[in-house]
């Protein structure tokens, strides 16, 4: 009886359409090119600042494009879904344990959310949005 | 004692994340009006360059900025070897590369404001 070894052929550039959950994961991951895009644009914009008031009058001018719209558009989608499912996954990620019992994973999730929604109204504020 | 890189990579990739997640969408934002037009007043140049003149200012600016490279070039990493891509030594290499030309940068930058 000859050896036969099981070789599962998984197609290295298609597999992540043969489960939803994959999809899933697959636009985790993507959100990551978009969010490094828009770090290349902060280091841009530090330079743009850094080299003085005209510069940054000029970087700022420079976003009001529908390029600039659309990109952010998706900068922020993929940032939102990146925070969403990372605020998510901390209760699988760092469990806490109280006295005999773990805290309940949603309390975790939940006090994740919280503190994002805070912390961003704060920057919200002192930037001076409202 | 099994020596190990991972620890260096991974450390900053999850410090990153949790960055990116609590601060990047309301940075995204604050942009997205310069980009509309209504440029938040936090945004002007006398307000901003007053923040990043300030230690604790650069030090906030540069934790934000090179933390969340870091992250998107290790994902990116996963992200090309997902896609097909499994050259891995040299896409870890160029991206890693790259975060770190970023967050160099990103320093320089600062320390001039």
């Amino acid at each position: 009886m000859s050896r036969r070894p099981l070789i599962r052929e998984v197609p290295p550039t298609s597999w992540f359409f043969r489960h939803p959950r994959y999809l899933r994961y697959m636009a985790r991951e993507i959100t990551c090119i978009f969010v490094g895009a828009y770090c290349v644009l902060l280091v841009v914009a530090l330079q743009r600042l850094a080299a003085g008031p005209e510069a940054w009058a000029g970087f700022l001018q420079g976003l009001r494009s529908a390029d600039s719209i659309v990109f952010h558009l998706l900068a922020l989608a993929a940032a939102l879904y990146h925070a969403g499912t990372w605020f998510n996954a901390t209760q699988k990620a760092m469990p806490l344990q109280v006295g005999e019992n773990f805290v309940p994973g949603n309390v975790i999730s939940g006090a994740h959310y919280v503190v994002w929604v805070v912390l961003s109204l704060a920057i919200l504020f002192f930037a001076g949005v409202f | 004692m099994a020596k190990s890189h991972k620890p260096v990579v991974w450390f900053p990739f999850a410090a990153g994340g949790t960055v990116i997640a609590f601060f990047i969408p309301v940075i995204v934002v604050l942009t997205f009006m310069a980009a509309l037009g209504h440029v938040p007043a936090g945004l002007s140049y006398e307000k901003l360059h007053a923040f990043a003149s300030c230690g604790l200012g650069k030090l906030a600016i540069f934790g934000v900025v090179a933390l969340s490279l870091w992250s998107s070039a290790h994902r990116l990493r996963c992200t090309c070897y997902d896609f097909g891509l499994r050259a891995d030594t040299l896409a870890a290499t160029v991206l890693y590369l790259a975060a770190i030309a970023g967050s160099v940068a990103a320093a320089a930058f600062l320390l001039r404001i």
